[in-house]
């Protein structure tokens, strides 16, 4: 499957981005081959989810360029949807029409169509104030995917949801990746969950790549393997080996 | 549950049989105030004339005319200023000026202006709504949720996809904030209007009949204005009901 030679859908160039003063990105070079699913860890405040805002064209880089099928992205991508931390669902929309959101035509087909892939069909005509967390995020997930994007970037999607509930979600993310071949890119705090869907770990210290950690494990992946354990500790241990050092340099400052 | 629903109905009963009691009795002289029974009388007698339904039908022509001409604009300029800064920066400090003069302090100039006519009334309860409406509209549209408007921007909604969808209906809980606020002073700014110069309606009705001393009328009046405040109360709530129905704190 994973041949060595497809085609790049999305180059990052000497990305640059600062708030103010504050440089949060400073030099970000990456590479995403169509079809490869990529994990962005770091700790907070890194600037991984300033990245993935550059990505889907919510923020505009201080310089450099992101190319999505070698063109130069200039405000908004159709081919790239990001799915939020919180949801954003629209509380006076039911779920069918949260789905639907945006789509042309005859649109409540597909948009069912999606809510029985997500494993939601029977909740169309609900709130969303009436769903769980864990429902309220796969219903983000199909309005996603409900547009075919190519680039799907995930902001910690998880992140609000309980243990249990983020396996169940791993799972149906993984399957809807393997069936439909999007581009994936994950940005999470969470290594295990990093490690349970991407191709390859990126990790981002001070505003720059710090790690390109290929995850070689076959998918779907299965948690009780050896080398699952090991490469979420390896990843871990060298997030946070660095840290303590920065911690003993602002410490002497 | 049954319980429940008369609990509330316990001591408006009591007070009205005290009254009837202390008024059959003597206690209370029929100079200072008359016995429920007078005012019912006296309601079903001007029923039966047909006065009591023009005074009512006059006053609350009035109240919803003046309310839409002010709710109106007030609403309009709320979304223009909510919506453009541009509009915003030229009107707003300009509004929130005048907004500090009671509107019932320009009565005297009022009457100059319009004497006594119907446009004397209509412009006092259109100034006395136009500013909740305006101010919770520009509010509402201002405290909608960024990042709902971030999140409809990815999904391709502009202009006024964007506004019909996501502004609006987030906007719309404030905006009835204001539509029951306005309702309120509408019908404080008529008894205030009616009373100081009318030839119609309820306010009128109860000057009239002060200068007759009928007492049971000039506390029918009071009556039928606390009930059509109440009555347009009831409906604003229940089209915050219907509007809201996505609300959590509006589902059962």
């Amino acid at each position: 499957m994973a041949s060595k030679e497809k085609e790049i859908v999305l180059e990052v160039d000497d990305l640059q981005k600062s708030f103010g003063s504050h440089q949060v990105l400073r030099k970000i070079d990456l590479k995403v081959k169509k079809g490869e699913f990529v994990a962005i860890v770091g700790r907070s405040g890194c600037g991984k989810s300033t990245l993935l805002r550059l990505l889907a064209g919510l923020e505009k880089a201080s310089s450099g360029t992101i190319f999505i099928n070698g063109k130069p992205l200039s405000g908004k991508n159709p081919s790239v949807k990001i799915m939020f931390q919180d949801g954003r669902l629209l509380p006076w929309k039911k779920i069918l029409q949260n789905v639907g959101l945006g789509l042309q035509g005859d649109w409540k087909e597909c948009a069912n169509q999606m809510l029985k892939q997500v494993g939601l069909d029977g909740r169309a005509n609900d709130w969303p104030s009436e769903l769980s967390g864990g429902q309220k995020q796969r219903v983000a997930l199909a309005r996603a995917l409900v547009h075919e994007p190519e680039i799907l970037l995930l902001d910690e999607p998880l992140g609000a949801l309980d243990a249990l509930t983020r396996i169940e979600m791993h799972q149906l993310i993984q399957s809807l990746w393997l069936e439909k071949n999007f581009t994936a890119i994950l940005v999470t705090h969470d290594v295990e969950e990093a490690v349970a869907l991407a191709d390859r770990v990126i990790l981002i210290e001070n505003g720059e790549i710090a790690m390109n950690y290929p995850v070689k494990l076959p998918h779907p992946r299965k948690r009780d393997h050896a080398l699952f354990s090991s490469t979420v500790n390896h990843i871990l241990n060298r997030i946070l080996g660095d840290g303590g050092h920065h911690g003993l340099r602002a410490a002497k400052n | 549950m049954a319980k429940n629903r008369f609990v509330p109905w316990i001591v408006p009963v009591i007070l009205l049989a005290a009254w009837q009691l202390s008024s059959q009795f003597g206690l209370l002289s029929s100079k200072v105030l008359p016995n429920p029974v007078a005012v019912v009388e006296s309601a079903v007698e001007l029923a039966r004339s047909g006065q009591l339904f023009d005074y009512i039908g006059a006053s609350s022509k009035r109240a919803l005319v003046g309310f839409l001409i002010g709710g109106g604009i007030g609403f309009a300029l709320g979304l223009s200023n909510g919506l453009f800064k541009t509009a915003e920066s030229l009107l707003d400090s300009t509004l929130q000026m005048i907004r500090n003069i009671p509107h019932l302090a320009l009565i005297p100039i009022v009457i100059l202006w319009f004497g006594i006519e119907e446009e004397a009334k209509l412009f006092l309860v259109a100034l006395g709504t136009f500013f909740p409406i305006y101010l919770n509209t520009f509010h509402g549209i201002r405290s909608v949720d960024k990042a709902l408007i971030e999140m409809g921007d990815v999904y391709g909604l502009k202009g006024t996809a964007l506004f019909w969808h996501i502004i609006l209906p987030g906007s719309l809980p404030s905006i009835l904030v204001g539509v029951r606020y306005a309702l309120g002073v509408t019908w404080v700014t008529l008894i205030v209007a009616e009373t100081i110069a009318s030839n119609s309606g309820i306010g009128y009705m109860a000057m009239n009949a002060r200068e007759f001393m009928q007492l049971d009328v000039v506390v029918l009046s009071i009556i039928l204005y606390a009930l059509l405040g109440k009555l347009s109360d009831l409906l604003a709530k229940i089209a915050e009901k219907r509007l809201l129905k996505w609300h959590p704190s509006y589902q059962k």
